[in-house]
């Protein structure tokens, strides 16, 4: 469904201001979002004026910064800081991005705002609620299918076969794709979504599988495949560089080569 | 529920892309005018002049260049839906050029169209 507005009680507030510390350098401001699920009130902007002279020149190293000197209620996650683990995906300055290797420097504008991924249940802070999002990854069955006996070593593949691969092994499941797309926020319910469309085609070129006609039965419907229109945010915003929207066409291209 | 569409900086081809659904709604309305035009014609001159009057008023050219506008946006950007079907242009470099490609085109195919519609007095 189309609901372009948010509901009553994620429309977001203004918040507290926290002013540069005495002493500092060079300041940038950054604009929050903050939701305290066990208070009553509403999510709302919190802005942060920081000494940027002081920090790594991440967003990530300023949300850090933040946490450490200024606000220690401030919530988000964070684990590799080197772009591997996906952990601090978020949406800084209207963008989906990972929040350690985005420069605050690159963000335009005098401000930067930072929020959670879009269209998302939220937790905390800049922490969504990806539940959906990984029984959607769950349900293309991103295992290897086989029917024939299992080989005395391993299941091999040419060099060729393997470079099919390339572009589409190297998600990190971070959900900025997924959460970028109009058409997973209105149907994000049945439409699985760019990150999942991509492993399912990881699955459905791999050479050793042998469960293609399922895999494709499966993304067969209205919903689950067909809601992507092409409008191509997968693509623009993944901080990998891959290209869901191009596999997605891939699948799409593979369910008419079977019938003609 | 978190902020989208607020909190979103547009691309390119997120635009295009709601465009062409709007366009496409467009030319419905389009299609219904132009099935008056044709009822008009055939409920003989006096009905048929009343409703050249109607399209030939300043609404009614507003109307119509907007539908010339939405008709060939459409095109072109079919044409391009048409292509990503062969799962060609899909790499963002081509996204970006092709998506400005289609506006302008719709741009001067537009007014193109009236250039030449005032060249031969239609208006």
């Amino acid at each position: 469904m189309v609901e372009l507005a948010l509901p009553k009680n994620s429309r977001i507030q203004k918040g507290r201001h926290w002013p540069a510390p005495a002493g500092s350098g060079k300041t940038k401001t950054f604009k929050v979002y903050r939701y305290d699920p066990e208070g009553t009130q509403n999510p709302r902007w919190d802005t942060y004026e920081v000494d940027v002279a002081a920090c790594g020149p991440m967003v990530l190293d300023v949300l850090i910064h933040i946490k450490n000197t200024m606000d220690p209620t401030l919530a988000f996650r964070r684990s590799c800081r080197e772009g591997v683990c996906g952990s601090c995906a978020m949406n800084i300055g209207g963008r989906n991005t990972l929040a350690c290797t985005h420069g605050w420097e690159e963000v335009p504008g005098r401000e930067c705002a930072i929020s959670p991924l879009p269209h998302m249940p939220v937790v905390k802070d800049l922490v969504p609620d990806l539940t959906l999002f990984y029984a959607q990854y769950a349900s293309v069955e991103p295992w290897l299918h086989t029917e024939t006996p299992e080989p005395q070593k391993e299941w091999i593949q040419s060099p060729q076969d393997r470079e099919k691969l390339d572009g589409l092994y190297e998600c990190i499941l971070c959900a900025c794709c997924t959460t970028s797309c109009p058409s997973y926020w209105w149907n994000g319910e049945k439409y699985l979504g760019p990150a999942a469309l991509l492993h399912a085609y990881r699955w459905l070129i791999d050479s050793r599988d042998e469960a293609t006609g399922e895999r494709l039965d499966d993304l067969e419907d209205p919903f689950k495949l067909y809601r992507c229109h092409t409008i191509m945010n997968c693509a623009q915003v993944c901080p990998k560089g891959l290209n869901p929207a191009k596999a997605i066409a891939e699948v799409k291209k593979m369910l008419v080569d079977r019938v003609v | 529920m978190s902020p989208h569409l607020t909190v979103w900086r547009w691309h390119i081809t997120m635009l295009t892309s709601i465009l062409h659904r709007a366009s496409g709604m467009a030319l419905y309305g389009g299609a219904l005018i132009a099935a008056g035009w044709a009822v008009s014609l055939a409920s003989g001159p006096d009905v048929y002049a009343c409703y050249m009057g109607l399209l030939g008023s300043i609404l009614g050219k507003v109307v119509l260049f907007g539908l010339t506008l939405a008709l060939f946006y459409h095109l072109a950007n079919g044409v391009r839906h048409l292509i990503w079907d062969t799962g060609h242009g899909l790499d963002i470099k081509s996204a970006n050029a092709s998506a400005w490609a289609a506006i302008a085109f719709a741009i001067a195919a537009t007014v193109a169209v009236w250039v030449l519609a005032a060249m031969t007095g239609a208006l």
